[in-house]
């Protein structure tokens, strides 16, 4: 491709774990391999709806601080989800964006995501496509195995972000919405639940429990009063799931995320419900989490609830 | 075959299968894998097979919990079915730069680390499982005399290739990752391959492993 028909953003400042995702890769636990992908997925859904891309397209997503980009290129739009403070500089000044709207870009223009904000994690994309490799059906990198596009590493500074396709009938949308917050993290008692005390079992669900700041990707490590095994710190290793709460021998609960171990040895005392699941993973190290007790049944309506409000808010874009 | 279906959290089948470790009940749990996997359910999103359970993971879309237990208790798999098994020779270096945890496991069972090498190859191990990270070979069962504990304290950091064992179990760490495996050498082969996304695992479930030593000078053959 000759560079002057080149449309793409350079990197200034890479931020903090920015790196490709998308809705993720299935089917591969057995060999080790982890989901990945976005790790809120309703923000990650509200990015494609918002610039009308396919669902599953390529987002970048980004933890705390987010890149400070420079564009080449013909005209284009980017939209930003998530609690995020960004500001667009361009030849006419500079203005503080805001999340859920989408924004033109000109030929070396930039966009500087500074931080999100009470939040963990940001999504930036275009109204395109970037130009990304697909590993097992999906280009969400995976750092810890170094799966995907970048060979699996996260962005670096002066690395060029490729657009391969641009949507020119796209027609600038936003949406009112400020987020959604939750008190309470719900879970469902886990298959090792009569591990635990009576009063340690109490005490996972009466107390609260604070988010170290061992936290990324993989797991979150939580602090608070120790949770007492009394049948055996370690249990014959088998597979995990997203948001399975284990008991280290420490006696420490450490919550599975998106990139996490695909076996562990661990006991289970419980799972977080896919429900909650998006509010989890924003809630920063220093904030506490107290756990509230569902059944499986309701864990499967909240869950549809869940999908209705996103599906609702998806409906409110213009 | 499976004695009982709980869930794990509200999207994921918890089957179990005893509560043992042993290759019979390692096989049926294999064998269901391969025969779930190969039924190719739609909203099924994964299948982890481990040494006594195999957890079903399904899109909540697609599946609630009881309609799924359902279908996979009604699954009909022979007992007789013999489980395809390859054979995979794998070269591993126990010079003193990879022999990490050598003398630790020269104290712990009191004997001679030649003894311990000697024993250690004489055996072809069987793989119950892969996991934790991408392509981590779980394989068993090293001999009475040479089973001890993890480290008190976990490494930071496995160097990529090294070959632990503990308690009944011996292991290869495919990725660079923490761990408590006391180490006794390194291979110098890959264990998993980015690039081959068809079969990216040297090693797969109800496969043999057999370890054969060689020198420092034919690992860096290899290597390079």
């Amino acid at each position: 491709m000759k560079s002057k028909d080149r449309n793409y953003f350079k990197i200034l400042r890479a931020g903090i774990n920015t790196t490709y995702q998308d809705l993720g890769r299935n089917n591969l636990y057995h060999i080790g391999i982890p989901f990945s992908g976005a790790m809120d997925k309703r923000n990650f859904q509200l990015l494609n709806s918002l610039l009308q891309n396919d669902y599953n397209s390529p987002v970048i997503e980004f933890a705390y601080q987010g890149p400070h980009l420079k564009y080449f290129g013909k005209d284009i739009f980017f939209c930003i989800t998530g609690n995020v403070s960004f500001k667009i500089i361009s030849k006419e000044g500079v203005i503080d964006g805001n999340s859920y709207q989408c924004y033109l870009l000109k030929n070396g223009d930039e966009v500087d995501i500074h931080s999100t904000n009470k939040s963990v994690y940001g999504y930036f994309s275009i109204n395109g496509t970037f130009g990304v490799d697909y590993y097992w059906g999906s280009c969400s990198i995976n750092t810890q195995a170094q799966i995907g596009p970048n060979n699996g590493n996260k962005f670096s500074k002066d690395l060029e972000i490729e657009i391969i396709d641009i949507n020119n009938s796209f027609n600038k949308r936003k949406l009112d919405y400020l987020g959604s917050t939750i008190e309470n993290i719900r879970v469902i008692k886990g298959t090792n639940y009569d591990y635990f005390s009576n009063s340690s079992q109490d005490k996972f669900f009466k107390e609260s429990f604070k988010i170290t700041k061992l936290s990324d990707r993989m797991g979150m490590r939580l602090e608070g009063p120790k949770i007492e095994n009394i049948v055996d710190p370690n249990i014959k290793s088998e597979g995990l799931v997203k948001g399975v709460i284990q008991i280290t021998s420490a006696g420490d609960p450490i919550i599975m995320l998106s990139d996490h171990g695909t076996i562990g040895g661990y006991p289970k005392i419980a799972t977080v419900i896919s429900a909650d699941y998006d509010r989890l993973v924003q809630l920063t190290p220093g904030s506490n989490i107290k756990f509230k007790d569902v059944s499986l049944e309701d864990a499967e309506t909240l869950y549809k609830l869940y999908q209705m409000e996103t599906n609702n808010l998806i409906s409110q874009i213009k | 075959m499976i004695k009982n279906i709980l869930n794990l959290g509200d999207a994921a089948l918890y089957c179990d299968f005893g509560s043992d470790v042993n290759q019979e009940i390692n096989s049926n749990v294999i064998k269901y894998f391969y025969h779930i996997k190969k039924l190719n359910l739609k909203g099924i999103t994964n299948l982890t097979p481990s040494y006594n359970k195999l957890i079903i993971s399904y899109d909540l879309n697609i599946h609630s919990f009881l309609s799924l237990k359902k279908k996979i208790e009604n699954i009909e798999i022979k007992e007789n079915k013999k489980l395809e098994k390859n054979l995979i020779e794998i070269p591993v270096c126990c010079d003193n730069k990879f022999a990490l945890d050598i003398k630790r496991v020269e104290n712990k069972l009191k004997l001679k680390s030649e003894i311990i090498l000697e024993k250690f190859f004489s055996k072809n191990y069987f793989c119950y499982m892969t996991g934790f990270v991408a392509g981590m070979p779980f394989l068993g069962d090293l001999n009475q005399e040479m089973r001890l504990k993890r480290l008190e304290t976990p490494r930071v950091k496995v160097p990529k290739g090294s070959v632990g064992i503990t308690e009944q179990f011996c292991n290869i760490y495919s990725f660079e990752t923490p761990g408590g495996w006391n180490i006794l050498g390194n291979t110098p082969q890959n264990i998993f391959d980015t690039s081959n996304q068809s079969n990216p695992n040297l090693v797969n479930p109800g496969d043999t492993i057999k370890f054969h030593r060689i020198t420092l000078d034919q690992y860096n053959e290899i290597k390079r």
